[in-house]
């Protein structure tokens, strides 16, 4: 089967457990299982290649700029790993559904678990290293969501914040690290860096990679310092921490180590912090797991423990250690996936998991004793049991390994371990099953139903199988490590042998086995010691170090988003101001290319306005309409300055925007204070003035700068007034730029100007419908409202005025490609003639005569546009490219047909429905307050047949 | 002229920086208003200026002005009116939902004493 196939398999199959949870909870394990099956027969299949010794792959480019593909590839590491997590993965699925109780929700669970899967997978058969850090975060996540399944208990919520916390930030770290390898090797393909030894490990950065790395791994494999996490997740649910812990999560960072062997171990640096992390687990793992009350508390310190030896035999960086580790992957998850699933049944049947309230077992729970006991006596490296092996060819190479030079430091520290290692086995059996029968259980204790108790059985059978006749295994474990080792180192053993003969690895053993029956001998005062004795709580320091770190982050951020807007405002221009004097210092500048053009009268009085303009506007901002006033100066002389600096285009878009602008302001300011009091002190006000005259000198300079300098390369300019003629049919260069060169820009720039428009309408309707709009209809106008509203001399001349302003936009936006002129200026301008309507005759007036909604407005002018672009398609050129004839129909001139003017129309009819929707929604509010409004155009009308009675203009419409 | 054109960018700019570090939503909206003719002067002054050579082409002329500022800013002036008429729009609301128009949202912690005042 395609390795791809037996990637996506529990990902796909993921789906499943979700859609069959109302099937019933054995249709649900069951799908399950025949999914994980699937990927395990699939993976069988690719057998015969993998003992043949060749590398089964699979490839497809993803984004092949970045390096990242997605290759995938199979060899016996990868196959080894795929394996136990397929294999273990199956046994259990079955014994999960077993184990589940009603309460919980199969499907959710499932689902999770095959998640999950498919993440362990994909690490182990990832080519590529980007990849491979995908599925890597995708295990964390996974897990994360299997930890915390039991979401009703607290200690589940923790136990997975805090596994994804610690294997999350290890896994930024690694990604940190694998770009840097991916950057030694110039190849993100896994196959490629770990043929690049000598490369890798002469280059300068080969230490960072490899901390960065070893974080990586040491998180997710629960190495000391960071081995806290994997006991607080022990909250799970049992099949949960029997997967995670025994055969995948954890293993993942030992299978990267592994992966990683041929090219990172073997120099000092690997050498001294995977060997000294991997002893320092061991030992301590060992010592803390014999004091643990909790079943699962024990076997959680004892996973920490073996862990801690499989990195301290990877780390030695000898072919002899990568052998024993990788025999020791395999016994550990047997036994210990084992050793779980009997804790689960222990606790599911006790409904206890406290050693203290159980023992006696042996009698009551046969079946469970007999499985338990062998896994827990082949944990303590008894003979004829897998355990014993593998401990042997560790405590073989721990007698060669010399660490900071002192020969018997890892001996003493391996026999210590494996001494405390078969001490808590040894508890395990004796104060669980042996021992007198109690009366005191939460509940009464008995063998469960097969289907929990066959899985845990399956391995156990493999716990002896492997132990009596390593032979069976044995060529498989050597292909496997020879796929470890790569080309870095050959495997010079032969044969596992179980009788190696009066070597001094067997007398380290003898005396471990011994020393832990002593140890169990004296258990109960050395318990007492143990809890007496004050230990650092790494949950406790755990939560301090999160706890300062929020902190931390949470001072930092009031100190600069404290919600005062003010403070912003003047940390970002002082900022700004702050990294341009940096450019500017460190730049170079070039000298004056252009000179000074003559300043002449008209542009000097200009000028003297707007600044006369700026300065009043500051001055007097308090007296909010002045300041309109002022700022419409300001607009204007900045539409003239437009005019004498060659862009009539501008002048005329600046000077229509400035008069709706002002019509907008006018409409808030109905509703807003007219005044804005004196609040700020004279000394912030000094400290404002100060940053405003260094912001404005900065901008100053700067201006001043380039304006006398040429662009230091030749702009782009040149091409579209050579082109604009001959491609766009136009001679205004502005307008072909908008509708043709750069006709995708103003596509997105009305569609941005249609959901502002939208966005304000919105706004309106929330304020109207929620708690506004009682005060709305209660308030009283706080100023006096003009007495002849609509003047009748107004509402005339605007409605005369109507048709001819319409005909102006009209030429404006057909002369527009041609001439000054075109879609924006002419929506504007024909926006301003309908906002005249609205103001002179009423908005109730006005609203009565609108035949089509301004959202529809705006709509039809994106679609408009839109369709043009796509118009383009049909005649497989690409979207919105322009084309134009000139045709000639007498008695008229000849003229000419192009695509941009209807895009233009689509620009003209969006600016048209935007603005009058802004408009019209400000003038909504005001509209709830007059609770008067006539349907008339004018208070005094003539020709209307009710006389007015003279108290009250307008009431008889109401 | 150059002189002209880059003092009046600077004083638009520190009055609108101005009118922005005040602490009522109108004076800051003028002041955002400000900074918007700042930012578009200096855009199209990036074409460096030039006097009666409007970008049209006619026939034996040879000059003309840089033009992609000009419609760089063209689309600029319209969308900033809309970004001006939704700002405008949510100091409207805040106003008429609390009837304060003040634009710092400051909690009880302020270390800037002279914020307090003249707050109802």
């Amino acid at each position: 089967m395609s390795l791809f196939f037996i990637a996506a398999l529990p990902f796909l199959g993921a789906l499943l457990p979700g859609l069959m949870n109302s099937a019933g909870r054995s249709a649900c394990a069951g799908v399950t299982f025949t999914v994980s099956l699937a990927a395990f027969l699939g993976l069988l299949t690719n057998l015969p290649a993998v003992l043949a010794g060749e590398l089964v792959t699979a490839r497809v480019d993803w984004m092949p700029s970045l390096g990242l593909n997605f290759t995938l590839m199979l060899d016996g590491l990868g196959f080894f790993f795929a394996m136990l997590i397929l294999g273990i993965g199956l046994l259990i699925i079955a014994y999960a559904r077993q184990y589940l109780s009603r309460n919980d929700n199969m499907g959710e669970f499932f689902t999770y678990l095959l998640l999950f899967q498919g993440a362990m997978v994909g690490i182990v058969l990832s080519d590529n290293i980007l990849l491979l850090l995908i599925f890597w975060e995708l295990t964390s996540l996974s897990s994360f969501l299997l930890i915390g399944y039991w979401k009703h208990l607290p200690e589940g919520r923790q136990g997975a914040r805090m596994a994804l916390t610690v294997t999350g930030m290890g896994g930024l770290a690694m990604v940190g690290g694998m770009l840097i390898l991916g950057q030694i090797v110039g190849s993100y393909d896994l196959s490629v860096i770990l043929q690049n030894r000598e490369l890798i490990q002469e280059s300068p950065l080969y230490v960072p990679a490899l901390i960065l790395i070893l974080l990586g791994c040491f998180t997710k494999s629960a190495q000391f310092p960071f081995h806290f996490w994997l006991p607080h997740a022990m909250a799970a649910p049992t099949p949960v921490s029997a997967y995670l812990h025994s055969a995948t999560m954890v293993k993942a960072g030992i299978f990267l180590m592994a992966r990683m062997w041929p090219v990172l171990s073997g120099t000092p640096e690997w050498f001294v912090i995977v060997t000294t992390a991997g002893l320092v687990t061991m030992v301590l793992g060992a010592v803390i797991a014999l004091f643990k009350h909790d079943l699962k508390a024990l076997l959680a310190f004892s996973t920490v423990s073996h862990l801690g030896l499989i990195t301290m035999l990877l780390g030695t960086g000898t072919a002899f250690g990568a052998l024993a580790a990788t025999f020791h992957i395999l016994n550990h998850a047997t036994f210990k996936a084992a050793l779980f699933m009997s804790a689960g049944i222990i606790d599911h049947e006790a409904h206890t998991r406290d050693i203290r309230r159980l023992g006696g077992l042996r009698k009551l729970m046969p079946v469970t004793f007999v499985i338990a006991t062998l896994a827990a006596l082949s944990m303590a490296g008894i003979p004829l049991l897998n355990g014993f092996l593998s401990k042997e060819m560790m405590l073989e190479e721990a007698n060669h390994t010399v660490l900071f030079g002192i020969p018997w430091l890892v001996p003493v520290m391996a026999t210590v371990g494996s001494l405390f290692s078969a001490a808590y086995c040894f508890r395990l059996i004796g104060h669980v099953f042996l021992g007198p029968v109690r009366d005191d259980y939460p509940a009464k204790p008995h063998d469960p139903p097969a289907g929990m108790w066959l899985p845990p059985a399956i391995l156990v059978v493999l716990v002896v199988v492997i132990g009596v006749a390593p032979f069976l295994v044995q060529s498989f474990v050597f292909l496997v490590a020879d796929a470890v080792v790569g080309d870095a180192a050959k495997i010079e053993t032969k044969y596992i042998k179980i009788w190696h003969g009066l070597v001094p690895a067997l007398f380290m053993s003898i005396i471990a086995v011994v020393g832990g029956l002593l140890l169990m001998a004296i258990f109960k005062p050395l318990s007492r010691g143990w809890e007496a004795a004050p230990r650092p709580e790494a949950k406790v320091i755990f939560e301090a170090i999160v706890e300062a770190a929020a902190s931390l982050a949470q001072r930092l951020t009031f100190a600069l988003h404290n919600g005062a807007f003010t403070r912003y405002a003047l940390i970002g221009t002082i900022a700004i101001v702050l990294a341009g004097l940096h450019a500017w210092s460190t730049g170079t500048v070039g000298p004056a290319t252009r000179v000074m053009q003559p300043i002449g009268a008209v542009p000097l009085a200009g000028w003297l306005m707007l600044v006369v303009a700026t300065g009043a506007l500051v001055f007097f901002h308090r007296n909010r309409f002045l300041a309109l006033i002022l700022i419409g100066i300001v607009g204007l002389m900045v539409s003239v300055g437009f005019v004498y600096f060659s862009a009539p285009d501008l002048a005329m878009t600046q000077f229509t925007v400035e008069v709706v602008t002002i019509i907008l302001l006018l409409l808030a300011l109905n509703f807003l204070p007219k005044h804005t009091p004196v609040e700020s002190s004279t000394v912030r006000r000094l400290r404002d003035g100060v940053v405003a005259a260094v912001g404005g000198l900065a901008t100053f300079a700067l201006a001043y700068h380039y304006l006398l300098r040429d662009a230091i390369t030749t702009p782009i300019s040149e091409f579209h007034l050579a082109n604009s003629y001959k491609g766009g049919g136009g001679t205004n260069v502005v307008n072909v730029i908008l509708v043709d060169f750069r006709g995708f820009d103003t596509y997105g720039e009305i569609i941005v100007l249609g959901i502002a428009a939208l966005l304000i309408y919105a706004l309106t309707e929330t304020l109207l419908n929620g708690p506004v709009r009682a005060r709305l209809l209660n308030r009283k106008p706080d100023q006096a409202r003009a007495g002849d509203m609509h003047p009748m001399m107004m509402v005339v001349l605007t409605r005369v005025i109507m048709p001819v302003v319409l005909i102006v936009g009209f030429y404006i936006f057909l002369r527009g490609h041609n001439e000054p002129g075109g879609g924006f200026i002419a929506g504007l301008i024909v926006s301003i003639a309908v906002v005249m309507q609205y103001m002179a005759s009423g908005f109730a007036w006005a609203s009565a005569r609108l035949r089509y909604p301004y959202h529809g407005i705006i709509g039809a002018g994106v679609l408009i546009a839109g369709l043009t672009g796509i118009g383009s398609w049909f005649v497989g050129k690409p979207f919105l490219t322009s084309d134009f004839t000139y045709v000639r129909i007498p008695p008229f001139e000849k003229f000419e047909l192009a695509t941009a003017a209807l895009f233009d129309l689509g620009v003209f009819l969006a600016v048209v429905g935007a603005v009058m929707l802004s408009l019209e929604s400000f003038s909504r509010l005001a509209r709830r307050a007059h609770v008067e409004d006539s349907e008339f155009p004018m208070d005094i009308d003539p020709s209307r047949d009710d006389p007015p009675d003279g108290s009250g203009p307008a009431r008889e419409g109401g | 002229m150059e002189f002209l054109v880059a003092s009046a960018i600077g004083i638009l700019t520190a009055g609108g920086i101005y009118l922005v570090l005040r602490l009522r939503t109108f004076p800051v909206i003028l002041g955002i208003s400000l900074l918007t003719y700042a930012v578009n002067v200096f855009l199209f002054a990036s074409g460096r200026l030039t006097i009666g050579a409007p970008p049209v082409l006619r026939d034996g002329i040879e000059t003309y002005t840089d033009p992609l500022p000009q419609a760089l800013v063209l689309t600029a002036i319209v969308i900033s009116f809309g970004m001006t008429a939704v700002v405008v729009m949510i100091g409207l609301g805040a106003f008429l939902g609390s009837n304060d128009d003040h634009v710092d949202d400051v909690p009880d912690i302020d270390t800037d004493a002279d914020q307090t005042g003249g707050r109802s």
